[in-house]
């Protein structure tokens, strides 16, 4: 187990009970599965009380952070989504984004320091919608209440993070998003270097974290950088980096608690077999990537396809093999009342380069 | 392979990576002329450098590369230096610069 | 009757204090928190530039504290100070007539500066734990076998807004080469690197140290702060920096990285101060009165500094700064 001898002092307040959800924009277009899957842990498993609001609105980081959306207006936004809280009579709010969660937390530090930016917003606010807000009683990241949860979720195990053959743990990557931690040290549990918040998750049900040079290296994402096509083969070079850095250590799979880096640790496998022709996980395959809903949902027994994981880029087949989780291989492409979903075309990350020279010939 | 064209390659990384870079030249020219590791980076030598004002040839950054094991183009950005000397006066370590330049071009031809 | 001065902190400067204090005719007493005398120095092996061994100076200032019939007080915890009386820590009354502070400095928890991880990674050591090594005759990796590559980070704790330690810790630098030569010396097959944002040559022999380090000993001297280190599958550790002269990141893996830790202000300073109206610097550090003709005094008359109590310093400075201390508590206490 590594040695982490800083976590324990940062911690922070993260409610046991009531909150009121904040989803993110592009989830589920890439883990379709998880928000659902955190919705239904919360509820089904763990029997809290949580509010999917429909109400609410992107908090307009992506434009934010192009340049695009001015800060007043972002502040504004969050406001409103604040009031939305309020509204509904809840005083604890998830954001399952950590680009929402960074923003979320860097605009009440802002209006903590300079009072008056909270109430040019409240200004704001009230003229465009007549609302008013009163700020959050606690603020934490989705990962942070499973986190919170995450001896419930092992006591409720039905497949714990082992090789079910030879019973070692498996060994994870894990990836913390750069706005959890690395703006405020003390918003992440485990602060900046060490952040625990995943780890914890892994060492709870079984796993083994893997620590490796580039651990802390941001996935490239970086909003622009990865918008603008020209700035491409730089957001790739980052998770490249990554990659290169993992491989000798043979991780079983990659967590990450960040909608972009969950994708772009998953799509860019994709991309840079095609390019290249390398993969980085066993037997020519890429290395799967999951998100900690999908993880949880896994060790809690939840059907992979109901988790949405056909959507991943990289197939997640030899990590449920490796768990002996059962799965219908025929249902991977249904989707509700067992519609068709269709299948992608084969791709160099998922098969040995033989096959892929089969395939692309085929 | 690379079936798709994707409009955007994987950016080289622009770091000194010493684990993979080949110290074995630079030790050489250290060992000939040890004095050279003295640099202290004031940038004198380049601030007098007659070619340095008229090109982007700097010495300083130039040497301290090829003591990083950064060889590549060295020899080139070496014959820019006019071997006027005026850096040897200046330099407040003593280091014969004009030396370094010499046995910088015989060492590392080939890059 | 004698008059009397206690000095508190049986270091360097304390003994030193004391000694003068003896030779000018007052009566010392000497209060120390541990069970021996010698402070911070007992856990230095060698002192930069002349490597002559600190055991020298310290059995020498011992003998001589020994020999004079000084009073000491060991294991003596002190809670409050005033020009007339120390308070120990039981509640013990000492009466005196002057007090110098001699408590010295404390020396950075590396542990704080997370990115490097100390005590997480192996062979990530600090200047501290490499002359235990020293001391203890076998430096190695954490398995045991000899470094073929070392880095040896300047600045760790000093110099820093992120851990409130904005001053320069003075002999960091000088210690970073001297530690530098004795790793080459011990391992003459190894590459050696420092990291360091200046290198702030202050003393006699010191820049010459420096030179000989690069010219005759081959060490490698980067400018750029390492930003991280992490480990490799081969148990060595990544560090990054910039190589700010060529302008481009660096990265490279060592067999031992070793931080040059700081001097910081004893935690204890503040109390101290507030119980006897004694003025503080910004670091942390006690203030002297001012920094020209009143540095070994204080603000209050009859409270004295003396070494690092007041700033950092290295071994000469603060054994002078004692024997200055010592007269001017002298001088108060015979008017």
């Amino acid at each position: 187990m590594m040695k982490r001898r800083s976590w324990q002092e940062y911690q922070k307040e993260i409610a046991d009970d009531n909150y009121y959800y904040a989803r993110s924009c592009i989830r589920q277009n890439f883990f379709p599965g998880s928000e659902k899957a955190f919705i239904d842990i919360l509820h089904n498993d763990l029997g809290k009380d949580l509010l999917d609001d429909p109400k609410h609105s992107s908090c307009t980081g992506i434009g934010y952070h192009s340049d695009i959306v001015p800060l007043e207006t972002i502040m504004t936004v969050v406001a409103r989504q604040f009031s939305l809280m309020n509204d509904a009579g809840y005083k604890n709010f998830v954001t399952s984004c950590i680009t929402s969660f960074g923003i979320y937390n860097e605009i009440l530090a802002t209006w903590e320091e300079f009072p008056e930016t909270e109430e040019r917003t409240r200004e704001y606010l009230y003229k465009a919608t007549g609302r008013e807000f009163r700020k959050p009683q606690s603020l934490a990241h989705t990962s942070d209440v499973v986190f919170h949860f995450r001896e419930e979720i092992a006591r409720r195990a039905r497949h714990l993070l082992v090789n079910a053959t030879t019973g070692e743990p498996l060994k994870v990557v894990e990836h913390i998003g750069c706005h959890y931690a690395k703006i405020f040290p003390k918003s992440g549990i485990g602060g900046s270097e060490f952040p625990y918040v995943l780890a914890g998750m892994i060492e709870s049900w079984g796993g083994e974290v893997v620590d490796y040079p580039e651990r802390r290296h941001c996935c490239g994402f970086g909003f622009r950088n990865y918008l603008v096509q020209a700035n491409r083969g730089y957001s790739i070079a980052n998770s490249h980096k990554k990659l290169e850095s993992m491989a000798p250590y043979k991780p079983d799979f990659i967590v990450a608690n960040c909608p972009g880096c969950a994708m772009f640790l998953d799509k860019w496998q994709y991309t840079i077999a095609e390019m290249e022709g390398t993969t980085y996980g066993e037997n020519g395959h890429g290395i799967p990537v999951l998100t900690y809903e999908e993880m949880a949902g896994l060790v809690l027994g939840y059907d992979p396809w109901t988790l949405g994981m056909q959507m991943h880029q990289v197939d997640v087949e030899p990590l449920l093999d490796k768990m002996g989780i059962e799965y219908d291989p025929a249902a991977k492409y249904l989707g509700r009342n067992g519609k068709y979903i269709g299948k992608p075309a084969s791709a160099v990350v998922n098969c040995c380069p033989t096959d892929t020279i089969y395939d692309i010939r085929e | 392979m690379a079936a798709i064209n994707f409009g955007y390659t994987i950016s080289k990384p622009r770091a000194i990576d010493l684990d993979r870079n080949n110290l074995r030249k630079s030790d050489e020219i250290l060992h000939e002329m040890p004095e050279l590791q003295t640099c202290i980076g004031c940038g004198a030598c380049t601030a007098v450098c007659t070619a340095g004002n008229l090109t982007d040839f700097n010495f300083r950054r130039t040497h301290t590369l090829v003591r990083r094991g950064e060889y590549e183009g060295i020899y080139a950005e070496m014959n820019k230096c006019m071997l006027c000397g005026k850096c040897r006066l200046v330099c407040p370590r003593g280091i014969n610069t004009r030396a370094v330049v010499m046995l910088v071009k015989r060492k590392l031809g080939d890059f | 009757m004698k008059k009397r001065v206690i000095v508190i902190g049986g270091g360097i400067a304390g003994m030193q204090t004391a000694l003068r204090l003896a030779e000018q005719g007052v009566e010392p007493v000497l209060i120390e928190k541990e069970p021996e005398l010698g402070g911070k120095l007992r856990g230095w092996h060698v002192l930069f530039p002349s490597f002559t061994p600190a055991q020298e100076v310290l059995t020498e200032l011992r003998r001589r504290v020994n020999d004079s019939g000084i009073e000491c007080r060991m294991s003596a915890e002190v809670c409050s100070v005033s020009p007339r009386e120390v308070v120990l820590s039981g509640g013990e009354r000492l009466a005196c007539d002057a007090v110098v502070l001699a408590s010295g400095f404390t020396l950075f928890d590396a542990s704080i500066k997370e990115e490097y991880g100390y005590g997480i990674y192996d062979n990530v050591v600090t200047s501290a734990d490499l002359e235990r090594m020293f001391n203890e005759g076998r430096v190695a990796k954490a398995d045991g076998s000899a470094p073929r590559r070392i880095a040896f980070l300047h600045c760790v704790g000093s110099r820093d807004e992120k851990v409130c330690q904005q001053h320069c810790s003075k002999v960091c630098c000088v210690t970073g080469v001297k530690q530098a030569i004795e790793m080459k010396r011990l391992f003459p097959e190894s590459d050696v690197f420092n990291f360091y944002m200046d290198i702030r040559m202050f003393g006699p022999g010191y820049e010459e140290m420096y030179r000989e380090a690069q010219q005759t000993y081959n060490i490698h001297f980067v400018r750029g702060r390492i930003s991280e280190a992490s480990p490799t599958l081969e148990g060595r550790v990544q560090i990054k920096a910039e190589d700010t002269l060529t302008g481009r990141p660096l990265r490279m893996s060592v067999d031992m990285l070793v931080l040059l830790i700081g001097m910081r202000a004893n935690d204890d300073n503040e109390q101290l101060a507030r119980g006897a109206g004694l003025e503080r610097a910004r670091s942390g550090f006690m203030k002297p009165r001012d920094l020209f003709l009143g540095n070994v005094c204080s603000n209050i008359g009859g409270i004295f500094y003396a070494g690092t109590i007041s700033a950092p310093k290295n071994i000469g400075e603060s054994l002078n700064e004692a024997t200055a201390a010592a007269d001017a508590a002298a001088r108060y206490v015979m008017q």
